[in-house]
């Protein structure tokens, strides 16, 4: 080995004399530390504007995996989140925590012939399931694409023409396709999501650290983060909700569709179901042989998205036969009731139109934001 | 064990002591990091928000960080296995340095992942509902913290033993040596396999993915440590063997060279195939419907790489100044194609077609380079605390002062720089 020495420099300590603490090497290390504490504190002082609600507390801290829960444990979750809520949207929710039915898998079947664009199940959807509306998160994306293709790269998201529906597209909403063999549940670290028995993939809000390893991984980018605090007024808030669904979620964690399971599981339709103007969407218990979502299954030719990555998606569509160049005409009738109607508010997204990326911005103060938008 | 603490304390002590440049040094990273401190506040108390990433660009440039890292982490077993399976001894003290920073890549590597979360204080949640083994993300927990335990415990123990003047017993070390080797190319793989596993994004969808990730890991990783070795060349009068520079050369220009080669044929497959699939590619190459931001991004990489390339492979790269211009250029040239290169444009366009930009804000970029800053930090004390240690000046039996006597007469004090061989 040879020997070597590094960094002699004037400023190391000269050989043969231990370094002593002299009272200036006493004071100038005392000065170094206090002012590498000054400087930490004020690196840290950021913190001091974390709200006082968001600062989670021991009880959510220790809270179990919601499959962990006993009735007691998650009664206490829930009474916990009740209080919450009443503290900040001044409500008292009718808050639950609504368990799947035996013998029921919920399928979803949409009929592109009768889709308008009108964008009204993306209005309900938000109203019903308490999203936040600043930044916006919405479950429901409907792309405008032209005739003649599938391929969703054609398609729009954006459109905000006088006219919808225009004679030249459809319309294709996309929204959580609740698959029965989903790449979203395979990848998330900590368990956070999964496949209920009834088929509706959900998210426990507090066991998700917010990697979006799911939101990666979905090929039909159903699942959405919040990147800001979500921002709900009062006023808007549904207080009617469940635990795996429209319950108001925090800062940092992932939500989706989830066939508003907290309706769904009591016999109700879907928000966007019972919106829709033209009768375009479908919802039902496909082990049900009579059920409506059975008898298409059975008697038209539906498709799936994306059949190639092999998610076995539990939402289809279809055209009708009879109108194979045309949208239905009955569904034309209601647009143009609809436009007269409605005026400039028909067929809007909810909030601001325009590139998603400005919903974003908009929401949070603009100096960390570079110049790029 | 009191003789361990002592170790310890010892080189704490340790790493508070150098001459002006190495103040200077630490003054400026410890600046960065606490610019870094300050913006992951405020991310903590505004949210992900503060970051260029929104929900069609899901992961940005922390997860871009984080992948090149762990490939530098990985490609520390470039100078394990010269050493000690092709028994070149010459290089046996440089491992210590390539295995340092592998801790410290490793480090880095996580706290990028961290400072991803949304919710970081549920960390915990990882020991309670572990979705081992489906998730490829647990398997880079284990694989990641596997790693950092291995390298940590060969070179503290050669350190240590060093320090107690006791000749390691190979025991102690060889066994996990080998199990490092095969551990680094692991965790580059597994971390290949989070994107490569996705059916949804066709642009990472590709088995060509971890291949790659190896190859020019194994050209990124080697190329710091050459410029680590040269620093140390400079500052410090610690003699590296010319050889270990040619070495580390060879793996360097080889290791690029098989790194461009599996470019090449993605790029061929993509754009030859032409289907739906090249949009992304699309995208990062050339543009798409008018929208280009990670164009000129790739081609200065590829420019980059190309040059570096070249000069590894004519003599004039034998000469330490040009050696360490390819290595810079080619670091640079990995980090864009691996980051900004192999994440982002998977995101773009969206599954659903739609095209949403990405670039780092602000607040994002001082995380980065606070980390980067960090890691840094982190490694100067390794190597600051191990050179002395290795070269027998700081033992268990003399005293601080009596170990700088020891190996430093007199006359040669203060003569710290350009005591280049």
């Amino acid at each position: 080995m040879k020997d070597v020495r590094i960094w002699d420099g004037p400023s190391s300590p000269r050989p043969g004399t231990e370094p002593e603490l002299t009272r200036r090497s006493f004071l100038r290390t005392g000065a170094a530390a206090m002012g590498g504490m000054a400087a930490l504190a004020a690196a840290l002082s950021p913190l001091r504007e974390l709200a006082s609600d968001e600062v989670p507390s021991l009880g959510q801290f220790l809270q179990k995996h919601y499959k962990e829960m006993t009735p007691a444990e998650m009664e206490q979750a829930l009474e916990r989140i009740r209080a919450k809520v009443e503290a900040r949207y001044a409500v008292r929710p009718h808050l639950r925590d609504v368990k799947p039915m035996e013998g029921v898998e919920f399928v979803y079947a949409l009929n592109l012939s009768r889709c308008i664009g009108c964008r009204k199940c993306v209005h309900a959807c938000v109203a019903e399931n308490n999203q936040s509306r600043s930044p916006e998160v919405q479950y429901i994306r409907v792309i405008e694409m032209p005739r003649g293709t599938l391929d969703v790269e054609k398609g729009n998201h954006h459109y905000d023409r006088p006219m919808v529906p225009d004679a030249d597209h459809f319309y294709m909403p996309v929204q959580c396709h609740q698959c029965a063999n989903p790449p979203c549940v395979k990848v998330c670290p900590v368990e956070a999501t999964w496949q209920e028995p009834d088929g509706i993939t959900v998210i426990d809000y507090d066991w998700c650290i917010g990697c979006r390893y799911c939101e990666a991984a979905c090929p039909y980018w159903a699942r959405r983060f919040n990147f800001a605090k979500p921002n709900l007024p009062k006023d808007q808030l549904n207080p009617n909700m469940s635990y795996l669904s429209n319950r108001p979620r925090e800062k940092g964690v992932m939500e989706k569709c989830h066939f508003c399971l907290h309706r769904t599981r009591e016999g109700r339709m879907p928000a966007c179901v019972e919106i829709c103007p033209t009768g375009a969407r479908k919802f039902g218990n496909v082990l049900d042989p009579k059920s409506e979502v059975s008898e298409i299954l059975k008697t038209k030719r539906v498709f799936v998205l994306k059949e190639e990555v092999g998610t076995l998606p539990r939402f289809f569509y279809y055209f009708d036969e009879r109108y194979p160049n045309t949208l239905d005409p009955e569904a034309l009738a209601i647009a143009d009731r609809l436009r007269a109607e409605e005026g400039d508010a028909y067929g809007c997204l909810p909030g601001a139109t325009g590139p998603r990326k400005d919903f974003v911005a908009a929401a949070t103060p603009a100096w960390w934001n570079g110049d790029h938008a | 064990m009191k003789n361990y603490l002592t170790f310890l304390l010892r080189c704490f002590r340790l790493s508070f002591v150098g001459d002006h440049r190495y103040y200077a040094w630490m003054f400026l990273l410890t600046v960065f990091v606490l610019l870094g401190i300050n913006a992951y506040c405020k991310q903590l108390v505004h949210g992900l928000a503060t970051t260029g990433m929104t929900d069609q660009v899901s992961w940005g440039f922390y997860i871009a960080n984080f992948t090149f890292l762990v490939g530098m982490a990985a490609a520390a077993v470039m100078l394990v296995i010269p050493v000690y399976i092709y028994r070149n001894r010459e290089l046996h003290d440089l491992v210590i340095f390539g295995e340092l920073f592998a801790v410290a890549a490793i480090i880095m590597a996580m706290l990028f992942v961290t400072v991803d979360l949304g919710r970081p204080e549920r960390f915990h949640h990882l020991l309670l509902r572990f979705n081992f083994p489906i998730s490829m993300l647990t398997w880079d927990i284990l694989v990641l913290n596997g790693y950092l335990f291995l390298n940590l415990h060969i070179c503290g123990y050669l350190v240590y033993c060093a320090y107690m003047r006791r000749s390691p017993s190979k025991v102690f070390y060889i066994p996990f040596v080998f199990v490092a080797i095969a551990w680094a190319i692991s965790i580059h793989t597994v971390t290949a396999f989070l994107y490569s596993g996705l059916g949804g994004r066709p642009f990472w969808n590709s088995a060509v993915v971890a291949p790659r990730f190896l190859a020019s890991a194994f050209a990124a990783g080697p190329a710091f440590l050459i410029l680590t070795l040269s620093a140390l060349k400079r500052c410090t009068t610690y003699e590296v063997p010319a050889k270990a520079f040619m070495t580390l050369r060879n793996t360097v220009a080889v290791a690029l060279s098989i790194s461009m080669f599996l470019l090449g044929c993605e790029v061929f497959t993509e754009f030859y195939t032409d289907s739906a699939h090249v949009a992304s590619a699309r995208y990062l190459f050339l543009g798409l419907h008018g929208r280009s931001a990670l164009v000129p991004w790739i081609w200065t990489a590829i420019a980059l790489n190309s040059l570096a390339m070249v000069l590894l492979y004519l003599p004039i790269s034998r000469r330490l100044p040009v050696l360490q211009a390819a290595c810079a250029m080619l670091i640079v040239g990995i980090w864009i194609e691996k980051g900004m290169g192999m994440i982002v444009p998977a995101f773009i366009p969206t599954p659903l077609g739609e095209i949403v930009e990405y670039l780092p804000t602000l607040n994002e970029t001082l995380v980065t380079t606070g980390i980067w800053a960090a890691g840094l930090l982190i490694y100067t004390i390794l190597v600051r605390v191990t050179v002395p240690v290795l070269a027998g000046r700081l033992t268990y039996d003399q005293t601080f002062a009596a170990a700088a006597e020891r190996a430093a007469p007199p006359t040669g004090t203060g003569t710290h720089a350009e005591r280049v061989p």
